[in-house]
């Protein structure tokens, strides 16, 4: 068993191919089992949140299942690195008209995005006894992105426990729009360029809109990626600066 | 070779994370802002390029980009697999409906917004 480790944790990255394969294998089968073959990455990403699960509670950690030493390779090649890598890698083949035509929609639906987002947060939040504007922004940027929230939170000089429950929020967001995306994809029309534009300002988490195109439709990820790739940045800016001081005025 | 599909994409992700950053350092935030929107643009400039010259990538290179694409889907596996699913779940009420609404409210949105859109297409053609 200690050789197995040092094995396993001196091989990281090679582990984790095989871990993933063997997800995919055992996911993409039982999806075919199904007759639903199209479900495939999106039973594989479901099998993999469920991982995560396990992971998180049998080490505390925050990283999922790589807080295991022994699937410490997960984390490298499920890392931002990676995804940025391969996310970029699917731009190529893309029409520029596509791009064009959904253009304007796009940064229309990264600003309805953030603010819709911000303000599901301030109204729960507010709902379930939060009163102070800080925390509340804190908890509506965190909504909008795991990542926002903290910034908004650490500008703002709130407690790390609202800021927890920020990421969490974020977190929660990003693993229900994996899950939901592909189930409502056809009924929504994200299953075309200027759909998945749209979808991308509006979910805006970097994760949750490639883990919900990829489930869908894996040829409409560059569209998606794209637009979304400016939440992040943009609610940081947006959200410790002009929502906070709304959010300030009225509560 | 297919080397060089790889070194275009990283090339062309390293220029558009430098923009991204020096856009977030710009705007005070010290975080990448849309890197991997821009190196995205530029690698779609660059097939418009290379498609109205009517020159084409080898076939080599092009697998090089095209493996990188495969092993998108593989990598949001591993990505799901490092999410804090467990402190999502067991924080409490707050991060689970708000972040359940806020979704759904979203996806209920994209219809309205892609109707905008389809207007705004027709003025323009019209």
């Amino acid at each position: 068993m200690k050789i197995f480790t040092s094995m396993a944790t001196s091989y990281g990255l090679v582990g984790a191919f095989i871990l993933v394969a063997v997800i995919m294998w055992v996911s993409y089968t039982f999806a075919g089992l199904l007759k639903q073959k199209r479900m495939g990455s999106a039973i594989a990403i479901m099998v993999a949140l469920v991982v995560a699960f396990i992971g998180g509670k049998i080490t505390g950690g925050e990283k999922g299942i790589s807080d295991i030493a022994v699937f410490g390779g997960v984390g490298l090649l499920g890392g931002g690195m990676m995804r940025d890598y391969t996310i970029v890698s699917t731009a190529y083949g893309v029409k520029v008209e596509n791009l064009k035509k959904a253009g304007l929609a796009g940064t229309v639906a990264l600003l309805v995005g953030i603010v819709f987002s911000f303000v599901v947060g301030v109204v729960i939040a507010w709902l379930m006894g939060y009163r102070d504007p800080a925390e509340l922004a804190t908890i509506g940027g965190g909504v909008e992105t795991f990542v926002v929230g903290p910034v908004t939170g650490a500008a703002l000089g709130v407690s790390s426990d609202v800021i927890a429950l920020s990421i969490a929020a974020g977190v929660v967001k990003s693993v229900v729009a994996m899950i939901l995306t592909p189930l409502v994809a056809e009924k929504l029309k994200v299953n075309n360029p200027t759909g998945a534009m749209i979808f991308g300002g509006l979910i805006g988490s970097t994760s949750g809109v490639a883990g919900g195109l990829a489930a869908t439709d894996a040829s409409l990820v560059p569209y998606g990626a794209m637009v979304a790739t400016f939440y992040t940045g943009l609610g940081c800016l947006l959200t410790p600066t002009i929502l906070s001081l709304v959010t300030n005025m009225i509560f | 070779m297919e080397i060089f599909g790889l070194g275009i994409i990283g090339a062309c992700m390293f220029i558009g994370s430098f923009i991204g950053r020096l856009l977030g350092a710009a705007l005070g935030l010290g975080s990448d802002v849309g890197g991997v929107g821009f190196a995205m643009v530029l690698i779609v400039v660059l097939c418009a390029y290379l498609e109205k010259t009517g020159k084409s990538l080898n076939k080599k290179t092009e697998g090089g980009i095209q493996f990188l694409s495969a092993l998108y889907i593989p990598v949001v596996v591993a990505m799901s697999m490092n999410q804090n699913v467990y402190s999502a779940v067991t924080e409490g009420v707050i991060p689970i409906v708000a972040g359940v609404v806020a979704t759904v409210g979203s996806l209920l949105l994209i219809p309205l917004l892609s109707k905008l859109a389809k207007d705004t297409d027709k003025e323009q053609n019209a």
